[in-house]
């Protein structure tokens, strides 16, 4: 996920400080893994050279850190555009188990195994997002649903796969 | 650590030249969410069926609370299914000429509760399981995910030790699916009630404590293998 976009979205409602700005973002956004301060002045002043953010005053008497920033109407746009872009699908972990059962059926080894290993540690991190969701307001809720729907997408690619061993042994083995 | 509550070992089950069950191992211990997954066909229903005594295994051993479950008569195995079992299937377990308060209090009344206290105890857990105020409709003027609660309230008024749900949430959206499993667990696991819960969705499954998979009419449960 492009923090940058993000923060950059985050001051179109209006100027904030940096450390609003981080504030903003882990109340949202954080997940229990908080923004460091360092990374929301970094991506700032990144925003500040690329003209999507300036600088709407400096607080009195206040050192660097109480810069307020602004959206410019170049920066309204890049959310826009972002915001109106899909993200690419990435079908990572496919790729990363179909090698590996590719690699069990051509070794001898059981391919099954490799699936079921997969499918109980993905259930696993299904149980704990459940638990959360359970547990958890309507923010939690969605974003642990949007997870528990990706790796239920796996899963559901390890049954069939499952299903098809036998043909795809034929198919990868000289 | 105690034992098993009910334990299936090596289970056969041939349904004219279908093999449904070709060897099925499986144990469920008291106050447990298991979950039996496995693709259709697979046998999970076969096994819910033989596990709740429902189906007669061709061969193997059932053994409930030490008792075996295969060797008693028919009229204690459904004394048995009355008093310590709950059931909630996919859809149209639900009487229709009895209005959804009657249909909870059924398995009550059955067992020779009175009236007053089987609705009183019925109207409890309608109102437990969100739907308090459908007791004088009919399932058919309920919705789909209103008639999965109500089926849950009936499965759990006798304090069951099993539930066995056979894909509860199988005919319903994702939003109702989820509500009826988060209230069938959080209701049995307070009930300590044990669950056997049959979906072949990795979702529903993930409200389960453990899980075993059935494959052509086989399964194997880590919890058996001594
Ligand atoms: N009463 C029955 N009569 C004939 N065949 C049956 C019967 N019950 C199940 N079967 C067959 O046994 C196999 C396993 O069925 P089932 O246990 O319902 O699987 P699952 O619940 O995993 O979809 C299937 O091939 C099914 O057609
Ligand atoms: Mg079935």
């Amino acid at each position: 996920m492009s923090v940058s976009r993000t923060l950059l979205a985050l001051l179109e409602p209006g100027p904030r400080h940096g450390y609003d700005l981080k504030r903003a973002y882990d109340e949202q956004f954080a997940q229990g893994r908080q923004l460091a301060y360092g990374q929301v002045y970094s991506t700032l002043s990144r925003l500040l050279r690329n003209g999507l953010v300036e600088e709407a005053g400096v607080e009195h008497g206040a050192g660097p850190d109480r810069k307020r920033y602004t959206i410019t109407d170049a920066g309204v746009t890049d959310v826009e555009t972002w915001l109106g872009t899909a993200e690419n699908p990435e079908p990572y972990l496919q790729n990363t188990l179909y090698t590996k059962v590719v690699l069990a059926l051509l070794s001898g080894r059981s391919a099954t195994e490799v699936l079921d290993t997969q499918r109980s540690a993905h259930l696993k991190v299904m149980r704990e997002l459940t638990r959360r969701k359970t547990g958890g307001d309507l923010a939690d809720q969605l974003i642990c649903d949007h997870a528990l729907f990706h790796l239920e997408a796996d899963l559901r690619w390890l049954e069939l796969t499952a299903a098809r061993l036998d043909a795809l042994a034929e198919v990868v083995r000289p | 650590m105690t034992g098993p509550l009910l334990v299936g070992r090596d289970l056969h089950k041939t349904f004219g030249a279908t093999q449904a069950l070709r060897g099925a191992d499986v144990s469920v211990r008291a106050g447990e969410v298991l979950a039996v997954m496995g693709p259709s066909g697979s046998g999970k229903s076969t096994l819910l069926h033989c596990l709740a005594g429902i189906v007669t295994p061709d061969s193997g051993s059932i053994e409930y609370q030490g008792r075996d479950l295969v060797a008693m008569s028919d009229a204690e195995r459904s004394a048995l299914r009355r008093t310590d079992f709950g059931f909630v299937f996919q859809f149209g377990q639900l009487v229709p000429e009895l209005t959804c308060l009657e249909n909870v209090a059924l398995p009550l009344r059955l067992g020779g509760v009175k009236r007053k206290v089987a609705e009183a105890k019925a109207r409890q857990w309608l109102e437990r399981v969100e739907v308090g105020e459908l007791g004088a409709r009919r399932p058919g003027d309920v919705s789909g995910g209103q008639g999965q609660r109500v089926a849950v309230a009936r499965a759990l008024v006798g304090d069951p030790q099993v539930v066995f749900a056979d894909e509860p949430t199988g005919a319903l959206d994702s939003l109702n699916g989820e509500t009826v499993m988060q209230l069938l667990t959080e209701a049995a696991r307070s009930a300590n009630a044990a669950v056997v819960l049959v979906t072949h969705e990795a979702r529903v499954a993930a409200h389960s404590d453990r899980e075993i998979v059935v494959r052509d009419g086989t399964a194997t449960d880590r919890e058996l293998v001594s």
